[in-house]
């Protein structure tokens, strides 16, 4: 019963995965190697000069303690994404799902701060945030609280927490409504039949069915949270009130392309690619088990 | 489709062949500059430009100061970099140590034949640009140095003189006391706390803020920003944050929003906020120097300067390289430096601007703007108040930051944020150091 095409001979396949492996060689590959190369020296800016320190940068990033605190920062703000903006995403999806009328406009609406640009995101948020003129911030005042992200640390991991899910809550909105809209409505009704209220449903049969598309979107929103949240972090706090907003891809960023201490950036980018193929790993061997098919 | 090529063709031919015909040889000026800054710097170029017909200069825009810089230096590792670059004061020391990469402006002036005296420009501006031979690096273009603004209205509403002394630190202590008493949500803010309270603090203070002269003599240089002086008045502001007398905005200058909407009642500043200021500011409003703290002898010594100047990059022809002399010489020009030095707040370089500037009756009309060039000029500088030649300077501020607003948090107090400011900042420089032996 198989289906398996085969190919006589090497070449066509060859010819066949060499775009795939070309692009994969000359933006993946290729950048990294030399990001593993350059974390082994400390070279001047301009490229006139390089001091081979072998280690010596990993051990210099790990003998900080600043630089140990930011995966504890990056830990909390990555969770805080992915929780917050898969929770949103899905609760909006339930609810989407069981329109019946109206719906193409809700879920137009809910898709649609998926085409802000991260950075984009971040200046809106701010203003809204502004300690001086942001509009949130005044009706905060008005019910005595005094909002201050510019020197409260946790205000201000929530506010990027909270400006880096917005956008994000669309794209888990789309996988949730079509996963929850490939489930067949004839198990739902069986067991509405047999008496299983709503939570129970939920419980018992739409949750284990959706786990393909949630563990999917684990891994993406993870990603996600770790990389492309730069924008939004540059925007809002530049990794501050102190260090409290500085990530393991922010700091990439200030020390290679502000501080211009390539050295350190080149490791730093070694270690996060590290970080991120364990986590990899560790959520498609075990998490992965939990996940129906 | 065939006329369309022909046409094409045409095109290109007369593209390639309209700047030879004219022969003017092209300089390449990478800047920092948008808005009403831009505007004035094209106007420059422009001038010079008309002035003379061998040379055309060119001027674009690469971004804020931090991304001109890496534009800069990209460039350079692909061998494409401008004649030009303006690069701000904390880079410094970065395009110092790039020998390879620059030629020191005195080089090019006395290469080119031009005339050039150094002695035409003030010494507390050159300074910072300076090698310790007093040698000129880099052409000083748009420096500033902190000043003190005040919001008169304000203080007038709230029952205090407007022209009350805030010469001294003593001084401004107890005027902010009567503001809070009176209800103003924000009696004192600033702009750059590094710069202001820190940098330029130690240097009006005449105390170092790095050993080997602030970093002049070699990279082997340490921070000792956590003298007593220093956490004296880091403890002072940061008591004055705790009570709500200094209000904390922001790391640059995000707090000049605050005082030019009429918010808050004093605020340091660069002198180059003066133009922003006189545009939005509804209230009366007056300049006043720095304050300084009576208890330390020396003061007031003189402020550093802030803003940016202008480094020849290497690799270009000579005959090149005689075009940038002949701009930075149109641009040390008296007419150019007053003209300049009056639209925007920044310092004249040459002496003869400043005297140009004071005989057009400029500093009548506008009190307060000389007091930026007085509080450079005052006294020569001293080791301590040349300036400062930090490599990483960039993430030095950074950490500096980190750890002040620590203080106004009330989480530190100001030695141990200090303490800690200087030794992750001797990391940075012993990497520094490192990366340009």
């Amino acid at each position: 019963m198989e289906k398996r095409v085969t190919f006589k001979g090497i070449w066509l396949p060859l010819l066949l995965l060499a775009p795939q492996v070309l692009v994969t060689a000359v933006f993946f590959f290729y950048p990294a190697g030399q990001a593993i190369w350059q974390s082994l020296f400390i070279p001047d800016p301009f490229g006139l000069s390089m001091q081979f320190v072998g280690l010596g940068n990993f051990e210099y990033l790990f003998g900080n303690r600043f630089y140990r605190a930011s995966f504890v920062t990056t830990a909390i703000f990555s969770v805080s994404v992915t929780v917050v903006s898969m929770g949103i995403a899905l609760y909006l999806a339930v609810l989407a799902d069981r329109l019946i009328k109206g719906s193409g406009t809700y879920r137009t609406l809910l898709i649609w701060p998926y085409a802000v640009a991260p950075a984009v995101a971040g200046v809106l948020w701010l203003f809204m945030f502004n300690t001086r003129i942001g509009v949130v911030t005044w009706y905060l005042g008005q019910l005595g609280y005094d909002w201050n992200h510019v020197l409260n640390e946790a205000e201000a991991m929530g506010l990027v927490v909270v400006a880096s899910s917005w956008g994000r809550i669309s794209y888990n909105f789309l996988f949730f409504l079509a996963g929850l809209q490939a489930i067949p409505r004839s198990v739902i009704e069986a067991a509405a039949i047999d008496g299983a209220r709503f939570w129970t449903r939920f419980r018992t049969i739409v949750w284990p069915l959706l786990s393909p598309v949630t563990f999917f979107l684990l891994v993406v929103n993870i990603v996600y949270a770790f990389f492309e949240t730069f924008g939004v972090i540059h925007t809002i706090t530049g990794g501050g009130p102190q260090q409290a907003t500085t990530i393991l891809v922010y700091k990439v960023y200030a020390d290679g392309f502000v501080g211009q201490d390539l050295g350190s950036s080149a490791a730093q980018s070694v270690i996060l690619l590290f970080v991120v193929g364990i986590l990899t790993v560790i959520q498609f061997k075990y998490i992965e088990r939990k996940v129906h098919y | 489709m065939k006329r369309f090529h022909t046409s094409l063709l045409a095109l290109a031919a007369a593209a390639t062949i309209a700047p030879a015909a004219q022969a003017q040889t092209e300089i390449q000026w990478w800047h920092a500059f948008t808005g009403r800054l831009g505007e004035l710097l094209d106007a420059q170029v422009a001038a010079f430009n008309e002035s003379q017909s061998d040379y055309q200069v060119v001027a674009s825009h690469k971004g804020n100061y931090s991304e001109a810089l890496n534009a800069g230096i990209a460039a350079f590792r692909a061998g494409e970099q401008p004649h030009i670059l303006q690069v701000f004061e904390v880079g410094t020391a970065t395009m110092m140590a790039a020998r390879g990469a620059i030629v020191p402006v005195y080089e090019v002036m006395s290469d080119s034949g031009l005339p050039f005296d150094p002695q035409a420009y003030i010494p507390s501006v050159t300074g910072y640009y300076t090698d310790t031979e007093g040698n000129m690096l880099s052409f000083p273009y748009n420096a500033s140095t902190p000043v003190m603004y005040v919001n008169r209205t304000m203080l007038e509403e709230a029952g205090i003189d407007p022209d009350v002394d805030l010469s001294t630190w003593e001084a401004v202590g107890p005027v902010l006391d009567q503001l809070k008493d009176a209800g103003v949500a924000c009696p004192f803010t600033t702009a750059w706390q590094s710069w202001v309270h820190l940098e330029s603090f130690s240097a009006y203070h005449d105390v170092p803020f790095a050993t080997r002269s602030n970093g002049f003599e070699g990279t082997d240089t340490e921070l000792v920003l956590n003298g007593p002086l220093q956490i004296a008045h880091i403890d002072t502001l940061g008591q004055w944050a705790q009570d709500g007398k200094f209000i904390y905005a922001g790391r640059r200058n995000e707090s000049g929003a605050n005082f030019r909407a009429g918010e808050c009642a004093i605020f340091t500043e660069s002198s180059a906020g003066y133009a922003g200021v006189k545009a939005e500011a509804q209230f009366d409003w007056d300049i006043r120097p720095l304050p300084y703290w009576t208890a330390a002898e020396a003061a007031p010594q003189n402020t550093i300067i802030g803003g940016a100047s202008l480094w020849v990059m290497a690799g270009h022809e000579p005959e090149e390289y005689k075009g940038v002399a002949a701009f930075l010489g149109f641009m040390s020009s008296p007419e150019v430096q007053a003209q300049w030095h009056q639209d925007t707040g920044y310092l004249p370089a040459t002496t003869a601007a400043a005297e140009m500037t004071a005989s057009q009756g400029f500093y009548q009309a506008n009190p307060g703007t000389e007091i930026a060039g007085a509080q450079m000029t005052a006294k020569p500088p001293t080791a301590n108040s040349k300036g400062l030649r930090l490599g990483s300077f960039d993430q030095i501020r950074t950490i500096i930051d980190e750890e002040l607003e620590g203080v106004w948090a009330g989480d530190k107090d100001a030695e141990t944020a200090l303490n800690s400011a200087a030794e992750r900042g001797n990391e940075l420089l012993r990497r520094f150091e490192m990366a340009n032996r």
